[in-house]
């Protein structure tokens, strides 16, 4: 069960990996993820289903090297199994036929983005998509995703490939500032990214939907670890979200929670690093 | 063979002396010690204790102690087989209405049942049943002479239990004894329910858990972990797959916060956030497990419960050098289990009765560093018969804090009935049942344990799963 059938390196940093998984494959939606476990003394860890396939009983996560858990996962290889996998969680991306969509994603969310923008184009919808990332050797997807959109916008930050500047900006450039219209925006990526993408749409009164990556635990709505604030009310991301209306979300609260155990998450890595911890 | 007249002239030998021999204590790790680590406070009776504690018994024609178990446990029986130092007996005894004895023996709230109406509770002090018990299943378990009844004939139907809590470990086990085909459905990646991710390791050792889960397995129950019922398969989904009756036991575990300014700080936890940290994930060994948790210094508790309890000794065990509780009405309603009380007294807690928080208070980088308090006093009784307590005008206070944990209650989950259609819930979210034998508004859907009654304990919870393990039973023998 679980077990690791493909794995690739997609950049520096960010590994792809197909993990057996029938009942979750055949279940999943765009905008969903699962959590994973990978041995008894480990961390569950929430990675967003990025694909699947039904016959082959298989589903596709992509991940960023962040810290001890993400480089355990990378470090193992094809036959091996984890030992925990629960899924599908969270709602699915709402999908319907909005008209002209643009997603935006950066950094690893650009994964996360990709089964939103197969979806909503399957849906009939035009799809542009606007795809970051800090330098060209980081990017991700840009085939798969140049393949799923009416239009393709890549940028980096240091201008080694695509247009030279962050999404968020482009997208004003490129986009609104030429009137095109635009019904809706789906944007994931790192929370400053996020930030600077809703503010750009509430002026323009475009509805964003941003998905949250809150610290989860049970992620079946037990705990309360992932709470959030939406337009002034604590939400759960995992049973509420993990995707939200990006105008009511509270963006630093969010960071402030994400900062939590940064202490400690550096200790486990950096004992992780240096073999310190025995696995 | 022994003689059974002998037996009763033993009995009423001890009789006599019976005024004499006080209720045994069971030794516990000191607690200056024991705030230092996670290993279990009782230590257990030995064999000795055990047998002079069973001999207190008076065996009484009409027990009292009976009727004030939920579950009809053998009482005098299974104590009488204690006295006689037939203990593996006695576990069977026990086993024959309570499938987990070793967790009922520690948990169960035996003051306000069966030892509540034990005859020498009226003048005096009550047999210690919990105790036994405890001692009977625990000598079974150790003695590695665990029997698995022989498999029974499988008769072809097949049940799904979505939960692996004390409700759907109990009915599991009732049903594979007669022969269904029965899988367990479990969220987590772990079978028990609050018994592993709620009640900590210094009051339920999680090895305990995990015996009775393994002996179900022997019995031919299959356990399904990572599996959500209504996100991986709805019920309905069940049914398609063949299930001829699915059981609904996935307890209350939605936690409730007070919607009060600066709840949703760093640091703050719901108790089932800091519980599940620390006893599922094991973070009270971080780093050698990866999951963190905080080790405040100044910790306040906010509830009176038995939730409170197990996270405010669980927040001095992390290392705290003051741990709180935050009530708002006094000792006398607080709601958590005496011993509990105790121990936690004991072992330092302090005791802020008459208080209510207001507001938290943040630092620059969003984690709490304060809190608002406000004084409180009794008022008229409430239409829980409570005295309701009410705010002391002009007497907020602020007080140094590092780490809340929130324990004020849970409440139901809405993802199975929000997926499954026609399923009836009451106005705060329960599943309704249409009797005791938890019968729902679906056909061959059953649903028992604190999803129907809202939190409540092991024992109902394990109760309500053996009558609907009797309903099932009825429900398909006669399809
Ligand atoms: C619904 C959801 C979907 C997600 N999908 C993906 C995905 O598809 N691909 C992917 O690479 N990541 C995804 N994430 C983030 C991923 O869960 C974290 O990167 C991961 O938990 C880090 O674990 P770690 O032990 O390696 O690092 P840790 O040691 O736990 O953390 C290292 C660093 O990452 C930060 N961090 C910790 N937890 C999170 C988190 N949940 N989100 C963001 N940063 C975090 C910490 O603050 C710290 O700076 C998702 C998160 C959520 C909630
Ligand atoms: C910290 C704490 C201390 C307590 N102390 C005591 C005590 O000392 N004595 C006492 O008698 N009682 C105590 N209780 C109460 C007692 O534990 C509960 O009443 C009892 O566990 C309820 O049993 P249950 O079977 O209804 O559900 P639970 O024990 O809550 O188990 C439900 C299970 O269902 C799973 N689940 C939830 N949703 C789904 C889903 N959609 N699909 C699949 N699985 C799902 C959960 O993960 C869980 O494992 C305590 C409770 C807590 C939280
Ligand atoms: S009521 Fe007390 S003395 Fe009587 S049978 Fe029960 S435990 Fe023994
Ligand atoms: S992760 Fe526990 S409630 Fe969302």
């Amino acid at each position: 069960m679980n077990k690791i059938i493909e794995k690739a390196s997609l950049s520096e940093n960010i590994v792809k990996m197909v993990l057996e998984s029938p009942v979750i494959a055949k279940k999943r939606k765009a905008g969903q993820f699962i959590i994973l476990k990978i041995n008894e003394k480990g961390e569950r860890i929430p990675l967003t289903i990025v694909d699947s396939d039904v016959q082959k009983g298989t589903i596709t996560i992509i991940f960023q090297i962040v810290g001890k858990t993400t480089a355990q996962l990378a470090a193992l290889n094809v036959g091996d199994s984890l030992q925990d996998l629960q899924g599908p969680l969270g709602h699915p991306t709402e999908i319907a036929h909005y008209g002209r969509v643009v997603c935006i994603g950066g950094g690893v969310g650009v994964g996360v983005v990709y089964p939103v923008i197969v979806a909503l184009k399957k849906a009939g919808n035009e799809v542009i998509s606007i795809i970051g990332s800090r330098t060209k050797a980081s990017l991700i997807l840009e085939k798969e995703i140049r393949e799923n959109s009416d239009r393709l916008i890549v940028t980096t930050d240091d201008g080694s490939y695509g247009i030279h500047g962050f999404v968020s900006s482009v997208f004003e450039q490129e986009v609104l500032d030429k009137g095109e219209h635009v019904d809706r925006v789906f944007t994931i990526g790192p929370v400053p990214m996020m930030v600077a993408v809703c503010k750009i749409t509430k002026l323009h009164r475009i509805k964003t939907i941003v998905s949250l990556n809150s610290i989860m635990v049970d992620a079946t709505g037990m705990c309360g670890a992932c709470r959030v604030n939406v337009a002034g009310k604590t939400k759960f991301t995992c049973v509420d979200g993990p995707e939200f209306d990006g105008h009511d979300v509270d963006f630093d609260l969010l960071s402030d929670r994400l900062r939590m155990y940064c202490d400690m998450e550096r200790e486990a890595y950096e004992k992780h690093k240096c073999g310190c911890d025995g696995n | 063979m022994k003689n059974i007249s002998a037996d009763v002239m033993e009995t009423k030998e001890t009789k006599v002396k019976k005024e004499k021999v006080p209720r045994q204590n069971m030794p516990e790790q000191d607690p200056k010690k024991r705030i230092r680590n996670f290993e279990e406070v009782p230590l257990g009776y030995s064999e000795k204790t055990a047998i002079i504690e069973a001999k207190r018994c008076i065996q009484c024609k009409n027990p009292g102690c009976v009727r004030g178990c939920p579950v009809d446990v053998k009482i005098p029986e299974f104590i009488q087989q204690i006295a006689e130092g037939r203990f593996i007996e006695a576990a069977l005894k026990l086993k024959e209405t309570n499938g987990l004895p070793a967790v009922c023996g520690r948990v169960c709230p035996q003051e306000d049942q069966c030892e509540k109406e034990c005859i020498l509770g009226k003048k005096g002090e009550p047999v210690a049943i919990g105790r036994l018990e405890r001692f009977a299943a625990d000598y079974e378990r150790n003695s590695g002479k665990i029997s698995i009844p022989p498999a029974v004939k499988p008769n072809g139907k097949k049940v799904a239990v979505a939960g692996a809590g004390p409700s759907g470990l109990t009915i599991a086990g009732d049903l594979v004894k007669l022969g269904y085909d029965v899988t367990i459905y479990e969220a987590l990646h772990k079978a028990g329910g609050v018994l592993v991710y709620g009640i900590p390791e210094f009051r339920l050792p999680k090895a305990i858990v995990e015996a009775e889960v393994e002996y179900l397995r022997k019995l031919g129950v299959k356990i399904e972990t990572n599996f959500v019922i209504g996100r991986t398969k709805t019920i309905d989904e069940l049914f398609a797959d063949g299930f001829d009756a699915v059981f609904i036991g996935v307890g209350a575990g939605a936690p409730v916060f007070m919607n009060i300014p600066g709840e949703n700080l760093g640091d703050i936890y719901s108790a089932n956030e800091y519980l599940t940290r620390s006893n599922l994930m094991k973070a009270y060994l971080f780093p050698e497990y990866d999951t963190p948790i905080v080790r405040g210094k100044k910790v306040a508790v906010v509830g009176g419960g038995n939730v409170a309890m197990d996270s405010v000794r669980t927040a001095l065990r992390l290392g705290a050098e003051r741990a709180m509780i935050i009530y708002r009405r006094t000792g006398v309603e607080m709601p958590a289990r005496q011993e509990e009380v105790h121990h936690a007294k004991e072992e330092g807690v302090e005791f802020l009765m008459l208080t209510n928080p207001l507001e938290y208070i943040g630092n620059s980088l969003g984690r709490v560093i304060g809190m608002k308090c406000i004084r409180m006093e009794l008022g008229e009784p409430d239409a829980s018969g409570r005295r309701s307590p009410v705010p002391i005008k002009g007497s907020e206070f602020v007080m140094d804090v590092d780490t809340v944990v929130v324990a004020v209650g849970t409440m139901a989950n809405p993802i199975i009935p929000a997926t499954t259609p026609n399923l009836h819930t009451n106005k705060w979210g329960y599943i309704s049942t249409h009797d005791a034998s938890g019968l729902t508004s679906r056909k061959g859907i059953y649903a028992g344990g604190d999803i129907v009654t809202g939190s409540a304990t092991v024992i109902l919870a394990m109760g309500a799963g053996r009558k609907a393990a009797n309903a099932i039973h009825e429900y398909l023998s006669g399809k």
